[in-house]
């Protein structure tokens, strides 16, 4: 379905976007309630940015990225995608064969380069499978595309008749990168890239994700759990909790003055690579709330600091704080909290390198 | 009653030179191929590396549950074992892997706890039985005491409703219950010794400063020694006392933790420290790499195994030589090294 709507817009906007799953009981499996996945989650990106949606597992960050992709589909909401200035796309109604070719402008790469790459084809075939399905019927041609693709990637085209397995994780997640490009997409999901990689090759897809986007004007919405990556990798940051957003703004406003007691906690567990650093974290209490049955008024309130009784009982907005600052939190005006640089430095001698050898030994 | 013998600092465990290879039909795997390192009660030591690196297989020798086709080759893994009162040092490599010794001392004096608490719990057993044999292996405590000290466990580790847990079976955990219940398991016989493999490598940021801070707590109450496995820089830096970086089999490097975050010499500790993106380093710049990948066991590089990679590769020396590790001149370091940018090859092995 098309839609209307002016220029100048950016190149993707999620307005409302809810993604339930039912959750079903019984012989006649009947259906008993829903796990909110996704609830009420609005944002948008523009072209040549990178947006990263960060929280913890069951979150609800993968399901918004499929969401986008049409992997899933969605329960309520629109996503407004443009992959030109003139012409927008709710990918949330568009039919299948809308679908098709919308694909095109967007790509996904995954997680686990040893799960996504089928082990019976050839890299020729990987990379070439995109082209073939959009049309590229001349082999020829396809070979030629997948040498430039491999050669962009940083891998050698003489490559290209080898299987998967005979490559490194780092390597293979150069092809699933090479077959996300093969159609020139204009955005890019890229669901936890680098987490199933090894420390020193993380470095190397990371500089290959920067490289890119500068090359081919990419967008990305980077999906991941890494802050250090994520503050690495983005322009700005979504942090979601319990399927909705919580705080979204640029990347030096949310790791140096986030807004949400979510955010400021999340930034204090990241253990740091420097024994000067140790500080003294913020440990949340409890549990990430259940989605199936959320806690009254702010999904958070269990498990924050700074709950006050209107926490309990009332859903916060999501708001503009500041222009370019969105919060969902009653208290986000008054709060002072801390970011990255203001860590609070270890105050007990516990972890201390100079702990002495305690004389506690367990009794026998 | 308990020995007072840490007045002299003596370290608890000491590996020397532990070489645990593996004879699959394809050829040997060298896995561990040299490890030396020592811990003290009350101190935490980290092993990093990446995959393929042996940390792993190292803490399996130490609790000799090597699988078939793997061994220990050569080296010592002296523990003082504490029978009757009185501590014995004992090397493990050479006793009996399922002798009474060993036995008393796996999951009674060493304790260790894995990443993926959902295959090490068992799925039909509600966790408290798991918790209660556990705890009925290592002492003479009845059902019922068993039962109780398996809720105490529990409720140190900050299990909350901890009878009710008890019957709970792991798949009705949450990851980061279960990491607890899995402590509460290993600290079931009071070890001496814990060996943390990756405990929170599978758990989210805040779930993992919980368990961190749950393990150092634990380590200032019971006074015990961990052994942190992990490829989290951050985690080792946070947690750790001593530091081991191995890489493909290999001590690289080891010192304190200041050492080798603030002073690595080891070019693999300096690139994989200055590889990593951080909260403070600058956003969106090219970050300096480790040019190509870690080589497969079956191809490992001769001399120096991570001389293909270095940038201070010195041709005729590194891949010749076996690099051993030594201490630095500077004499107030403890830090050693394995690399020939500070020592002149000792041996012709090729």
């Amino acid at each position: 379905m098309t839609v209307e709507g002016p220029s100048g817009h950016p190149l993707l906007e999620v307005k409302r976007l809810k993604s339930y799953f039912p959750i079903r009981k019984g012989f006649m499996r009947r259906e008993v309630g829903a796990v909110r996945a996704v609830d009420d989650v609005s944002f948008h990106i523009d072209r040549g940015e990178t947006l990263s949606l960060v929280g913890e597992s069951g979150c609800g960050k993968t399901t918004t990225a499929r969401c986008i992709l049409r992997a899933i589909d969605p329960t309520d909401g629109q996503i407004l995608f443009r992959p030109t200035e003139d012409k927008v796309f709710d990918v949330a109604q568009s039919t299948r064969r809308e679908l098709r070719r919308l694909r095109r402008d967007m790509q996904m790469i995954f997680q686990d380069p040893f799960s996504s790459l089928n082990p019976r084809f050839t890299l020729l075939e990987i990379v070439g499978e995109p082209l073939l399905v959009n049309g590229m019927r001349s082999g020829r041609e396809r070979q030629e595309r997948v040498e430039e693709l491999l050669r962009l990637v940083g891998m050698r085209p003489e490559y290209m008749r080898r299987f998967p397995h005979a490559f490194s994780g780092g390597q293979r997640q150069r092809i699933g990168i090479a077959r996300a490009l093969a159609l020139n997409p204009r955005l890019v999901v890229a669901d936890e890239p680098v987490s199933a990689l090894d420390v020193s090759v993380q470095a190397q897809i990371l500089n290959l994700l920067l490289d890119l986007q500068q090359k081919l004007g990419l967008t990305y919405l980077f999906v991941a759990h890494d802050l250090s990556v994520v503050k690495h990798l983005s322009d700005r940051v979504a942090v979601m909790y319990v399927g909705r957003l919580v705080e979204m703004t640029d990347r030096e406003r949310l790791f140096n003055s986030p807004r949400h007691p979510y955010t400021e906690a999340l930034l204090s567990s990241v253990p740091e690579p420097d024994p000067r650093r140790r500080s003294q974290r913020i440990v949340l209490e409890g549990e990430v709330a259940n989605p199936a049955a959320p806690p009254s008024g702010c999904y958070f309130h269990p498990r924050c600091r700074y709950a006050q009784d209107v926490c309990r009982t009332d859903t916060p907005v999501w708001e503009e704080v500041t222009e370019g600052h969105w919060v969902a939190c009653h208290r986000a005006k008054e709060l002072e909290l801390a970011g990255v640089r203001d860590r609070l430095p270890m105050n007990t001698a516990a972890g201390n390198s100079t702990n002495p050898a305690t004389n506690a030994t367990p009794a026998a | 009653m308990a020995t007072r013998a840490a007045g002299k600092r003596r370290p608890l465990l000491r590996v020397q030179n532990l070489k645990t290879h593996f004879f699959p039909d394809e050829g040997t795997v060298r896995a561990v191929d040299g490890a030396s390192f020592e811990v003290c009660a009350g101190q935490t030591l980290g092993i990093v590396g990446e995959s393929g690196c042996g940390k792993s297989v190292t803490a399996r020798s130490i609790l000799r549950i090597v699988e078939h086709p793997g061994e220990i080759v050569e080296g010592e893994i002296r523990y003082l074992h504490r029978t009757d009162g009185r501590e014995v040092e004992l090397d493990l490599a050479q006793i009996s892997a399922d002798g009474p010794e060993m036995r008393q001392i796996r999951g009674g004096e060493i304790a260790m706890i894995f990443q993926e608490p959902m295959t090490s719990f068992s799925p039909v057993h509600p966790i408290g039985s798991q918790i209660v044999e556990a705890i009925r292996l290592h002492s003479p405590l009845g059902k019922r005491e068993a039962r109780e000290r398996a809720a105490d466990l529990l409720r140190q580790v900050g299990i909350s409703r901890a009878e009710a847990r008890l019957n709970e079976y792991a798949y009705q955990l949450s990851g980061g219950l279960r990491q607890r219940a899995m402590i509460a398991m290993a600290l079931s016989a009071e070890p001496r010794v814990l060996i943390a493999d990756e405990p929170t490598t599978a758990l989210d940021v805040t779930t993992q400063a919980q368990i961190l801070d749950l393990l150092r707590q634990l380590q200032t109450d019971l006074g015990m020694a961990i052994i942190l496995i992990t490829h989290n820089l951050g985690v080792v830096a946070e947690m750790c006392d001593t530091v081991v970086v191995m890489y493909l089999g290999r001590v690289v490097e080891e010192g304190s933790v200041d050492a080798i975050f603030h002073n690595p010499k080891h070019p693999y500790t300096r690139l994989l420290l200055q590889s990593i993106p951080s909260l403070h380093s600058e956003a969106r710049v090219p970050l300096p790499t480790i040019s190509g990948a870690i080589p497969h066991p079956y191809n490992r590089p001769e001399g120096c195994p991570f001389h293909n990679r270095c940038p201070q590769f010195i041709p005729g020396t590194c891949d010749r030589h076996v690099p051993e590790l030594q201490a630095l001149d500077e004499e107030e370091s403890d830090q050693l090294v394995s690399c020939f940018l500070y020592h002149e090859p000792t041996d012709e092995r090729a």
